[in-house]
């Protein structure tokens, strides 16, 4: 089987790789670029623990054919932090608890970005829209909800 | 496993590429394909992609709209001008589901997804193929009835005529989880009315039958007629004949039969 060189923007970096045909794009992140941020939950768009930014879009790297991002930019919870110091949606899910596991964590944190980028200042059903595509299992989603309008700095409004 | 991605950057080619490939399938959006690829499916050994704008062109200015078979759920609902398909985009998955999915993926989706599509087949769109032998444009309900025989051809775009007024096209998706679920059933209704009457009713019905369907005898219900009292319960009574639901995890074929006409006299009746 032939490989097909791919060469993309992640996180700010330019990667070239060389993918098997049909490969998705968080095998392309998690195997060959060693970007291990992204989750592996489903495989099947069900999850979103495999949420990335696609030129500032939110899509499911799962369900994302590798080849689709050539010369594309993608960004995952591995550029987020800045420097030393944490994204401000970070901060807020540690200090509101609103991650206890963790394997949920790296796909709220995109969906929540995805949203705070194009609407600083969401309401809450904003945001429970935003991670609607998202799965938690043990930190219940409330206090994720919150951390997300903490670091909004954005009041419930419902 | 490994398959061949061909990628074309124009659609006639990749259309050629489908029809002379039995096990090649064409990639949209690739919410399914891709699924269905990590779940080990060895039926699929190639895949096909067009980079061809015509395939991602939203054309909504005038009374007769046009939609890319390549646009996203997420692109319709930015376009102000496509205010008639906001609900039924909005209703499909999450945010991820809506940038990365397609109208064109949408035609093809098995139960219980197809929502956008029975928001089209109320619209009695028209849906452009490329076949090995051309173009050619094929109402949605013959499209619909012979979907498994089109595999093979590629779907360029949809189009449709912008309804009259917001009341004269409803929406109503049923799903089990909110704001993100599958569907239960799916209603869409277009209602133009002429002198006080409907004239030309069409009603859909997602996740009823193996594809989405009319309702007839519902329709023929309200031909003619204003929107009263009388005339939606004859069109809700009216509402399961036809069908063929099946039994799925979000619901029993029974229960699809017990609320079709429920959510039918509510969509009628302008009922939350
Ligand atoms: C988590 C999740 C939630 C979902 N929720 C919903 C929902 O609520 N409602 C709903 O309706 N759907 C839902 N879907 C299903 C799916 O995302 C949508 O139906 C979407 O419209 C499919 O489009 P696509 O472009 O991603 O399809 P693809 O996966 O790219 O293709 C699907 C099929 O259509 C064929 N195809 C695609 N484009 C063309 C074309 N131009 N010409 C010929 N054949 C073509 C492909 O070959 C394939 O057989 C969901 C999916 C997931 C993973
Ligand atoms: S792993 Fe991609 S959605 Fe679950
Ligand atoms: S923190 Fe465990 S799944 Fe969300």
């Amino acid at each position: 089987m032939t490989k097909t060189p791919l060469q993309f923007r992640h996180n700010g970096r330019d990667v070239a790789i060389f993918v098997d045909g049909g490969t998705n794009l968080l095998v392309a992140l998690r195997e060959l670029i060693g970007d291990m941020t992204p989750k592996f939950g489903c495989g099947q768009g069900g999850c979103g623990t495999c949420s990335v930014l696609v030129d500032g879009e939110l899509h499911l790297s799962c369900l994302t054919l590798a080849e689709t991002v050539a010369g594309r930019s993608v960004e995952t919870l591995d550029g987020m932090k800045q420097g030393p110091n944490l994204h401000p949606l970070q901060r807020a899910f540690a200090d509101s608890f609103a991650a206890q596991c963790g394997y949920c964590t790296p796909g709220m944190l995109m969906a929540a970005k995805a949203l705070l980028d194009r609407n600083p200042s969401p309401s809450r059903a904003d945001v429970i829209e935003a991670i609607s595509g998202n799965i938690c299992r043990c930190t219940g989603y409330e206090p994720i909800i919150n951390a997300i309008l903490a670091a909004a700095g954005g009041r419930a409004s419902a | 496993m490994a398959v061949t991605v061909k990628t074309f950057t124009n659609a006639s080619e990749a259309a050629g590429a489908l029809s002379s490939d039995r096990s090649a399938r064409y990639l949209g959006g690739g919410t399914l394909v891709m699924r269905a690829l990590n779940e080990g499916d060895v039926s699929i050994s190639t895949i096909v992609r067009a980079q061809d704008q015509a395939l991602t062109r939203i054309d909504a200015s005038g009374p007769r709209i046009t939609l890319g078979a390549g646009v996203t759920f997420a692109r319709v609902l930015a376009e102000r001008d496509l205010a008639f398909l906001h609900a039924p985009a909005r209703s499909i998955g999450g945010p991820a589901v809506r940038n990365m999915g397609t109208v064109g993926g949408n035609l093809f989706a098995p139960n219980p997804y197809g929502d956008f599509t029975v928001a089209l087949l109320a619209l009695d769109a028209t849906i452009a193929v490329q076949g090995g032998f051309g173009s050619r444009d094929i109402p949605i309900e013959e499209f619909l009835q012979g979907r498994e025989r089109q595999a093979g051809t590629l779907v360029l775009s949809v189009s449709c005529t912008r309804p009259a007024s917001s009341e004269a096209f409803r929406y109503r998706k049923i799903a089990r989880i909110k704001p993100k679920g599958g569907s239960v059933i799916t209603l869409a209704a277009h209602l133009p009315v002429s002198g006080g009457r409907i004239a030309g009713a069409r009603i859909a019905l997602g996740s009823m039958a193996p594809t989405q369907i009319r309702a007839r005898a519902a329709e023929r219900a309200l031909e003619g007629r204003s929107l009263d009292a009388a005339t939606i319960a004859a069109a809700a009574s009216a509402a399961t004949e036809g069908t063929s639901p099946s039994d799925n995890a979000l619901g029993s074929a029974w229960y699809r039969r017990e609320i079709v006409g429920v959510h039918l006299r509510r969509l009628l009746s302008g009922q939350e």
